[in-house]
């Protein structure tokens, strides 16, 4: 609760709005006790006096009766009309979509079809139509204002408790022997209460403003009692010569409503949680580079057609620094496979993507390193030119294509695009080609499919498509995310060797992100594994699946249960890797390693090679070929 | 043959169908078509499938989050639906469930201990000192530091969010636990863990386990036995080790050879394409038949019924041409291993 | 596309057919007797009782209801008494001013509300952003009949730029441009609020729509970004607003009763407003009824423009 505070105190204009809230409702509250004149007595002879009148802050109205005090009584009297209407609306509203959205089926078809029936008049036309029954009124506007808001709560609250009454959580209540009433009440309310919450604190302002149109129209609050709507309707009438008395009422519900408002988004804001990770902000078209110092050029390197050193890529998240790609360094050369292994969260695929700033920005920066594509420093390119390598020279191919395949557009609309970004020619051609494109990757039918929707195609499909608008240019590196992982293993199988096949015919190279070494040794020619942001170890994949340097390299291969080998009991690794925002000195994997000794602990320990072409990030590497050695 | 704690007869379900306004009528999609099943008390029975092929609908089907529209599931001899109309906390104290995704099967706003407290309530009618004595149990059992009670979901990682999940399985003193994917949502060296927790915790409670995966090297590892399910029908089971000595299913064959094994031999795709048939337009006959080299005329006529394969009775396979003789990806693994020693 | 059409349509009905019950019932619950309202107090029981056979009035309800349905289904909505002529023709007269109005609005609304929310988000805390969160806050929180008297009492009455009341001038006007002239101010306040409340869900929609997979997939492909913005994330951002722009088109309708009022506009809601306070209950069920048909069929129309552009939603 204090936490809920501090969130919305930091929101400096919710801290405002709660303030001028606080104080218009204390204003209210005490206003019996102010020295003010009765709001209701006339005196015809002190009538439309101007503000700033002797006796008459505000001046007074067409029957001489004095606006302050007419202001405030009628500002108690709107705002509790506003909330008491919210919170009716609220309650009747959000047991209705509770009920509905968790017992679904035709329980929840009746009810929606309901309320549906209720949405299908605009909406004032409703008030409208229950005042003219009712008779003007107060209560009445009171009322016709919560009913017509009852559907706009049971909506939204349905909507929410689907998504929760689906979650597996609510069924394993069911299996802990929870009956409905119990789910309902300890499940699924304490999850809906925040959305009710925000829902309520965003319509507060609207009901005040909606009743305050009733009383205008003089629908609602009956003279002698005036709310804030009734007078300015009052004032409307002698608008052109005493403007003030419809003003000031005006103003009044502006800055409560503007203020209900303000504190109703800091609410909002406060209670979700994804605005806390930053993950609302909108991801820039490229990442945030703020490099320190450049490494200098390494001649070594220099045949290989990608060169990263020292990468490292930040998510700065509040006062937090999550250093996900640690000083990362690895060389790709022409038509090799180069897998990058590890598990979920030791920046492998941070690293792929901060190859050509696609790292959402915010959170993410790129702080140190080079990445040279034939010799260009990519992080030193202008956005244009960077641009213009993205899906040219270097193509991605992405995790689950469902997601990334744009839904709207048709597949071959997608390669198309692909096609004409990169190179100029006309759409017939360019379209002739996308077919081609996925007819190469081996979808039957392309020139049927190119025009179907990502959605009407299955799984396998999809990622062939991916794979297919990867290829469009004909790139010469195809950096590819877990491209296999949400499939299943038969067609896995075919994309994988897809990809072989089209490395051995374009002769592109390719970088090949996954966590599974049984992946990794069907692709790969070298492998590197990565552990909390760093490369623990890369050699060709034979040698380091055979013949493991690093202790953890070592003991992730024996964690993986072997096909056709039931006998050899998969050997958990103890513990948990390190959080990326603290991050422990020396190996990151010491507190894991049962090799580990006091000088794992200190100063930075360097990959290092200890083959011709292999090299380890460890200050005492396994030298000996320990396949059969599973340590407990 | 003592009798099997849990037999399922004949199991069906399916989803939708029925009669529209306006258009055609929905035809239903079977997602469970007539499966039988015996699980031994004490085994642990491995199904694996991939993606629909009714594995996860089999699960909710037992436990009782969904009702079957055909058949019967005897446990321990007695039948579940009519023991659910007399006590619909029944099948809750005999079978319990592992879901896959650790964290979103916890309440994200409830702490561990009325998590854990929930089936200790309701289902074993605890209170007071001896909850609280259960409680700390169950924490013991699945290797979490007491203090973690008092926690919130969202402060542990997937390999413990999952330990929570199974100390949750295991309030409800079950006799049979089924395991909807427990390991697929966690990275390679937390699933390791888990599947040792697994077999601990099986000899310490006396468990039967049904383990449900779609990854052939996790379920090799914990099962005794294991069924092959495709399309809603189970099309192979054998005792584990023979099933991936000589198996005689096409599919199962398939499978074996399109997954990769760390240094192992180059796996083999298929050539064509790998299209699971239109649940709404089931093919006649096998409906493996259109992806199997191996399908003949007759394949694509009658469904082929579960039959035993040999003398010893514990192979059965749904195929009019099962293949005999070892799987040979298996024979270049052995190859391998004597070349090493 | 064309079965949806059609399924869609053949959905509508039961909708229409739910509103007249509804419209029905509000009017049955009134209190009080009709005979006794027509006749005035003086009148005898036997006469009272000859009226209420004649309006059939002691017909069970459900009955009462299927002769008020004939009626209705042949155009017939009653006479109101206050103007003595039919209802059908002074709502349809009345709602033609109103859709004008409203019509107007809701296009006014919806461009600078999808434009503002564009800018907004693609400047995400910059200070385009900022401004507009700002107007946008205003506009959502200014009453609208007050902001329609601010703007009569500045461009009407202090400037002479704008007429302060009616839709054409009393002498020589009813042309295009005297109408259009007469339209400025009214449509302008009617569209603020909405095209705040759009503004802000185009935003929120964009941002939504920025951070997921395919925009992401498109900008690999080294598209501008203005076609990542403008073609990829806004295409999805427009099927969920479409729905929005239904909802605010009630709302503009709605809000249209206050505005005429203001600004003497001869539509619709000025006539409701009028029908309740002198209780010319017939004319008050015959405008709701009109309205809320138009409105159902409004939104029917959202809903296929919406299943256009997206092919994912089934029926």
């Amino acid at each position: 609760m204090t936490n809920f505070i501090r969130l919305i105190a930091r929101n400096r204009l919710a801290a405002f709005g709660g303030i001028m809230l606080v104080l218009l409702v204390l204003l209210c509250l005490i206003t019996p006790w102010l020295p003010l004149d009765d709001p209701n007595i006339t005196s015809p002879e002190n009538r439309l006096k101007p503000p700033l009148s002797a006796g008459h802050l505000l001046g007074t109205d067409a029957l001489g009766r004095d606006i302050l005090s007419r202001l405030l009584w009628g500002t108690r009297v709107s705002l509790a009309v506003g909330i008491a209407a919210s919170l009716v609306a609220a309650f009747f509203g959000s047991l209705i979509g509770i009920v509905a959205g968790y017992f679904g089926g035709r329980t929840d078809n009746t009810m929606m079809r309901g309320i549906d029936m209720l949405m299908a008049f605009p909406y004032i036309l409703l008030a409208l139509a229950i005042v003219a029954v009712l008779g003007p009124g107060l209560m009445n506007a009171l009322y016709a204002i919560a009913i017509v808001n009852i559907p706009f709560f049971a909506r939204n609250i349905r909507g929410v408790t689907v998504g929760i009454a689906h979650r597996e959580f609510i069924d394993a209540a069911r299996l802990s022997g929870k009956g409905h009433i119990r789910i309902l009440a300890s499940e699924i309310l304490p999850n809906v209460l925040p959305v009710i919450v925000i829902t309520m604190s965003t319509t507060v302002g609207w009901m005040i403003l909606e009743t305050a149109g009733l009383s205008f129209l003089g629908l609602g609050a009956q003279p002698p009692q005036a709310d804030l709507g009734s007078m300015l309707g009052e004032g409307r009438r002698m608008m052109l010569n005493a403007p003030h008395v419809a003003v000031l009422p005006g103003l009044v519900i502006f800055l409560l409503v503007m203020s209900i408002n303000l504190l109703g988004d800091g609410i909002r804001d406060a209670l979700d949680p994804r605005l806390k990770s930053g993950a609302l902000s909108r991801p820039a078209p490229f990442t945030h580079i703020r490099r320190r110092q450049v490494p200098p050029e390494n001649g070594s390197a220099a045949n290989a057609l990608l060169d990263v050193q020292d990468l490292h890529t930040h998510f700065e998240v509040g006062r937090r620094t999550h250093r996900a790609v640690n000083g990362v360094s690895f060389t790709i050369r022409h038509n090799e496979c180069l897998g990058l292994v590890g598990e979920s969260g030791s920046g492998k695929s941070v690293t792929a993507l901060s190859l050509l700033g696609l790292v959402a920005s915010p959170p993410g920066v790129i702080t140190e390193g080079r990445i040279a594509l034939e010799g260009r420093d990519l992080l030193d390119l202008p956005h244009r030119s960077i641009r213009r390598i993205r899906g040219r020279n270097v193509a991605y191919v992405f995790q689950d294509p469902l997601s990334t395949l744009h839904p709207l557009f048709r597949v071959g609309h997608q390669l198309i695009e692909a096609i004409q970004q990169h190179q100029a020619i006309p759409r017939q051609e360019a379209r002739e080609l996308a077919v081609s494109l996925l007819d190469q990757v081996r979808i039957p039918n392309a020139e049927r499919r190119a025009d179907q929707y990502p959605h009407e195609l299955s799984g396998g499909m999809r990622q062939r498509v991916g794979i297919a608008m990867a290829l469009a240019n004909n790139p010469q590196l195809i950096v590819a995310d877990e491209p296999t992982t949400a499939l299943d293993v038969t067609v896995q199988a075919q994309i994988l060797a897809l990809i072989q096949n089209l490395r051995e015919t374009k002769g592109t190279s390719v970088l090949f992100i996954t966590h599974d070494f049984g992946v990794v040794s069907q692709v790969c020619d070298r492998v590197a594994v990565m552990y909390a942001g760093r490369i623990v170890e890369i050699g060709p994949t034979a040698d380091i699946l055979d013949d493991p340097r690093h202790p953890y390299t070592q003991r992730l291969i024996d964690c993986v249960p072997r096909l056709g080998e039931p006998n050899n009991e998969p050997a958990a690794i103890p513990g948990l890797p390190p959080a990326a925002d603290a991050l422990p000195e020396g190996c990151a994997f010491a507190d894991r390693c049962d090799l580990a000794e006091d000088a794992c602990l200190r100063g930075d320990i360097a990959l290092r090679a200890t083959d011709s072409d292999r090299q380890v990030r460890c200050i005492k590497p396994l030298g000996l070929p320990t396949r059969q050695g599973v340590m407990q | 043959m003592s009798k099997p704690l849990l037999e399922i007869r004949g199991l069906t379900r399916t989803f939708g169908g029925g009669r529209r306004w306006f258009g055609h009528d929905i035809p239903g999609v079977h997602a469970i078509q007539g499966i039988d099943l015996d699980v031994a008390q004490g085994e642990t029975l491995g199904i694996v499938g991939e993606s629909g092929c009714g594995k996860s609908s089999l699960a909710r089907l037992l436990v009782g989050l969904d009702t079957p529209t055909a058949g019967q599931i005897l446990f321990a001899g007695e039948d579940l639906q009519a023991l659910r109309k007399k006590d619909r906390y029944a099948l809750s104290r005999r079978l319990q469930y592992v879901f896959q995704d650790p964290l979103s099967s916890l309440n994200p706003r409830k702490r561990i201990r009325d998590i854990l407290a929930a089936p200790l309530r309701h289902l074993r009618g605890l209170e007071g000192t001896a909850l609280d004595r259960r409680l700390s149990e169950l924490m013991e059992v699945v290797n979490l530091r007491p203090e973690f009670i008092s926690r919130y979901p969202h402060e542990f990682s997937g390999g413990q969010a999952q330990r929570i999940g199974i100390a949750r399985a295991l309030a409800a003193e079950p006799k049979l636990l089924v395991l909807d994917e427990p390991v697929s949502a966690l990275d390679v060296s937390i699933q390791a863990q888990v599947l040792k927790l697994l077999r601990r915790l099986k000899d310490e409670f006396d468990l039967t386990y049904l383990f449900i995966s779609h990854d052939l090297s996790v379920v090799e590892a914990i099962s005794d036995r294991i069924a092959v399910m495709y399309f809603g029908r189970i099309i192979e089971q054998a005792p584990s080790r023979r099933l991936f000595h000589s198996p005689a299913h096409p599919y199962t064959r398939l499978l074996l050879d399109s997954a990769p094994v760390p240094g192992g031999p180059p796996i083999r795709a298929e050539s064509g394409e790998s299209e699971l048939p239109d649940p709404l337009a089931p093919p006649p006959g096998c409906s493996f038949a259109p992806r199997c080299p191996k399908a003949e005329p007759d394949c694509r006529q009658a469904v082929p019924l579960l039959d035993t394969l040999g003398q010893r009775g514990d192979h059965r396979v749904a195929c009019h041409h099962p293949i005999e003789g070892p799987w040979r990806r298996l024979d270049t693994q052995e190859v391998n291993e004597t070349a090493n020693e | 596309m064309i079965r949806y059409t059609l399924r869609r349509l053949l959905m509508t009905f039961p909708v229409l057919l739910g509103l007249s019950v509804i419209v029905f019932l509000i009017m049955s619950l009134i209190p009080g007797d009709p005979a006794q309202a027509i006749l005035g107090s003086y009148a005898t029981p036997e006469n009272l009782e000859q009226l209420r056979a004649d309006l059939g009035l002691n017909l069970p309800l459900p009955q009462q209801y299927l002769v008020w349905l004939g009626n209705i289904l042949q155009g017939d909505l009653g006479r109101s008494y206050t103007l003595n002529r039919p209802v059908l023709d002074e709502v349809l007269e009345r709602f033609s001013a109103t859709l004008i109005l409203a019509g107007t609005s809701l296009v006014l609304c919806t461009i600078v509300g999808v434009t503002a929310g564009i800018v907004s988000a693609i400047r995400q805390y910059g200070w385009g952003d900022r401004i507009i969160t700002l107007l946008v806050l205003v506009g959502i929180s200014v009453p609208a009949f007050w902001l329609g008297m601010l703007m009569i009492m500045y461009f009407s009455v202090g400037l002479r730029w704008f007429p302060a009341s009616g839709m054409t001038a009393a002498y020589g006007g009813g042309g295009i441009l005297d109408v259009l002239h007469h339209l400025v101010l009214p449509a302008i306040a009617l569209a603020v609020v909405a095209a705040g409340v759009i503004a802000r869900l185009t935003r929120s929609n964009m941002l939504e729509v920025l951070r997921q997979d395919y925009i992401r997939t498109a900008r690999a492909k080294g598209l501008g970004e203005h076609r990542v913005v403008l073609r990829h994330a806004f295409k999805v951002a427009l099927v969920n607003l479409i729905p929005v722009i239904g909802v605010q088109a009630g709302f503009v309708i709605g809000g249209a009763v206050y505005i005429e009022t203001v600004f003497q506009w001869p539509g619709i809601g000025r006539m409701l407003v009028n029908a309740i306070s002198t209780r010319d209950l017939l004319l008050v069920q015959g405008g709701v009824l009109v309205v809320a048909a138009a409105y159902v069929l409004f939104n029917l129309m959202a809903d296929l423009f919406q299943h256009w552009l997206d092919p994912r939603i089934q029926a």
